[in-house]
């Protein structure tokens, strides 16, 4: 399970890598998505990876550590989203907005001297 | 209201300020305004309480300690106001009414939305001075962050979308390493808290050890691009030089968040009493520092725009400031602060000024002023309002002579009494560690030529413009764009005047950061307040 979690985060990783080195703006908007999936799933994955384990304790029981996946990577994990979904976006009305000023979806705003 | 619900008002003030700001209609801008300034000038009174009661002894250590929601420390975040972030906290006011009044006539009405996001910028950075949980730490870094994208694009060209799809994607990876950083430190300490952290580092197992100098170390990738250390800060003069000079200004405070954030985080984590991750990174952080002096000072004789040239400057003193705190040694560290406040307002009163230079310098503006001449033309009617400022050019050049002072560490302002107390603490280390190295006598080297170098350049540009213009027009003044920048040149030569208390406090807030034991137990042991539904319970 750990290897399997851990290829598929480096595996999408190394793709957003690989396009956030690209010259096309949507490029490196879709590698910034990528690498924030990745991200995203490395956090969750640092609580440790658990099956069948329910992050809270219900209510009139007493709380046993050992049965409780840790909640606090969850919580980190929400608010990771959250907020690269925001930057996301906004990154992308500044893309939008180049490409209509200068004409062009080259991340320099120009395109290069052949 | 108690003096503990104070430290919260700095994040919580921008907050409600910029919330209510955001429904009001550009046509009611001088009520945004007002009320915009009202925030601001609150700000800068609480941050004064907030240090003298950090000063005046108000709180055991110096230390003031809030738990937001009342959770005790190492489970809920807490909010520590202590001598260094108090006067930061003071910074930021100062600069931020420094460029806010320089907005007034002209800047805060060419677009949206300037008033809002300058209220959560400022909400971001004041958080980032007061949080001392990492995650919250990148909640208050991505608000800043947010609130710069949008500043840096107000005002709206070519120029400043160019720079800001660079200055975006840059620093949302910057983010991505922050949160790679963050969760690597949960996962091998358990903890986010930087109190407990410092506490648990001690007594970690190797293996785990080396695991968080990972995590670490990826985290502080996130700090240096904010601190633009090479190779990390190209990003920076293309920014600064598109970017409004009102909104320019704030940018110079928040490269110094990255530094502050990492004198705050390595002292308390990489100290020597904590066995095995004590002393880590500090010789990356000297060399890269060093290499970064090199970097601005090369970058400012190379370039013959003064918007560079100001961000090459900041290079140049985020560098110094690098160094110095790799270099590990408390009194230079404290010498390191006073450099922190002074060349950040002497960066942050230069690219006010280059603006107003800027006037003489186009010419086009001067051609525009002839024909208007010629036909009699009256000053066009949008042209901002206000007093005039007679002799705008003594003004202009005083004002550049200052800066470039300043810059370059000449006497008698204050760049001189910083570089002279750095050597200072460099040629007497402390007892037991004998002479002076290598790696002091190359930072001392590097600060001096870089000195050197700015002062050419800076006299490069001032003579190009003041003594070999062909026609120069006096340009039009405004009172309330030529009042900031003598604010902020007064306050430098205040700084030099008062240097003796400045240097005390800041040798205060420079033992207290080196004392992360007490630090630690001071936030650990903060109690809850017991409230009104707890209290029954108790036996």
């Amino acid at each position: 399970m750990e290897a399997v979690l851990s290829l598929a985060i480096g595996t999408v990783f190394g793709a957003g890598i690989w396009l956030l080195l690209r010259p096309r703006s949507f490029q490196v908007l879709a590698g910034l998505m990528l690498m924030s999936y990745a991200v995203n799933l490395f956090i969750f994955v640092m609580g440790r990876v658990w099956l069948d384990r329910a992050p809270f304790t219900p209510p009139g029981t007493v709380p046993d550590p050992s049965v409780l996946a840790d909640p606090l990577p969850q919580a980190l994990v929400l608010t990771a989203i959250v907020i690269g979904f925001a930057t996301t976006a906004l990154y992308l009305v500044v893309m939008i907005g180049t490409r209509g000023i200068t004409g062009t979806d080259h991340v320099d705003g120009e395109e290069p001297q052949a | 209201m108690t003096p503990q619900h104070l430290i919260i008002l700095p994040v919580l003030l921008p907050l409600l300020c910029g919330a209510v700001l955001v429904p009001l209609t550009q046509a009611r801008h001088r009520f945004k305004f007002a009320l915009s300034y009202a925030s601001v000038l609150a700000q800068l009174f609480i941050a004064c309480i907030l240090m003298a009661q950090a000063d005046g002894g108000a709180w055991p250590g110096g230390i003031g300690v809030y738990l937001a929601a009342n959770w005790a420390a190492p489970f809920g975040i807490a909010l520590v106001a202590d001598r260094l972030s108090a006067l930061m906290l003071l910074l930021t006011a100062v600069l931020a009414l420094a460029a806010l009044h320089f907005a007034m006539q002209r800047w805060s009405r060419i677009g949206v939305h300037f008033h809002p996001l300058f209220q959560f910028l400022l909400m971001g950075i004041n958080g980032a001075f007061l949080t001392h949980d990492l995650f919250n730490l990148f909640v208050f870094f991505e608000v800043m962050l947010a609130a710069s994208y949008g500043l840096v694009l107000h005002g709206y060209n070519a120029d400043r979308l160019r720079a800001s799809m660079h200055y975006i994607a840059v620093n949302l990876v910057a983010a991505l390493m922050f949160l790679l950083g963050t969760a690597l430190i949960y996962a091998t300490t358990g903890t986010l808290n930087m109190a407990d952290l410092a506490l648990r580092i001690g007594a970690m197992a190797p293996d785990d050890v080396q695991l968080l100098k990972v995590g670490v170390a990826v985290l502080a990738l996130a700090f240096l691009v904010k601190g633009a250390m090479w190779p990390l800060g190209f990003w920076l003069p293309t920014t600064y030089a598109a970017a409004s000079p009102p909104v320019a200004a704030m940018l110079v405070l928040m490269t110094k968040v990255g530094a502050y954030v990492m004198l705050r985080l390595w002292l308390l984590l990489f100290g020597d009493e904590n066995g095995a991750a004590g002393g880590f990174g500090y010789d990356a952080l000297v060399w890269g520092g060093m290499a970064t002096i090199v970097f601005g000072a090369a970058g400012m004789l190379s370039t013959d725009s003064a918007g560079r040239m100001a961000g090459y400057s900041a290079t140049v003193s985020s560098g110094t400031l690098l160094a110095v705190i790799g270099y590990g040694q408390p009194s230079l560290v404290t010498a390191g602060l006073y450099y922190l406040v002074g060349s950040t307002l002497a960066v942050a009163a230069f690219l006010l000024l280059i603006e107003l230079i800027d006037r003489i310098r186009t010419p086009g503006a001067a051609i525009l002023a002839l024909t208007m001449e010629a036909w009699a033309v009256e000053d066009t009617p949008d042209e901002p309002r206000g007093k005039g400022v007679p002799a705008a050019m003594a003004f202009l050049s005083l004002a550049f002579a200052g800066c470039a002072l300043m810059i370059a560490g000449l006497p008698p302002l204050s760049g001189f009494v910083a570089k002279f107390g750095m050597f200072h603490a460099l040629l007497n280390p402390e007892a037991g560690s004998g002479t002076i190295g290598p790696t002091g006598w190359t930072l001392m080297a590097l600060v001096i030529v870089s000195g050197l170098i700015s002062m050419i350049s800076m006299l490069r540009y001032g003579v190009r413009t003041f003594w070999a213009a062909e026609m120069v027009t006096p340009p039009k003044l405004q009172l309330s764009e030529v009042a900031p920048v003598s604010a902020l040149l007064l306050l430098s030569v205040a700084m030099t005047v008062q240097a003796r208390p400045l240097f005390d406090y800041l040798g205060r807030a420079s033992a207290d950061l080196h004392d992360p034991a007490q630090y630690a137990r001071r936030v650990l042991t903060e109690p809850a307040v017991p409230g009104p539904a707890s209290a029954p319970e108790a036996p």
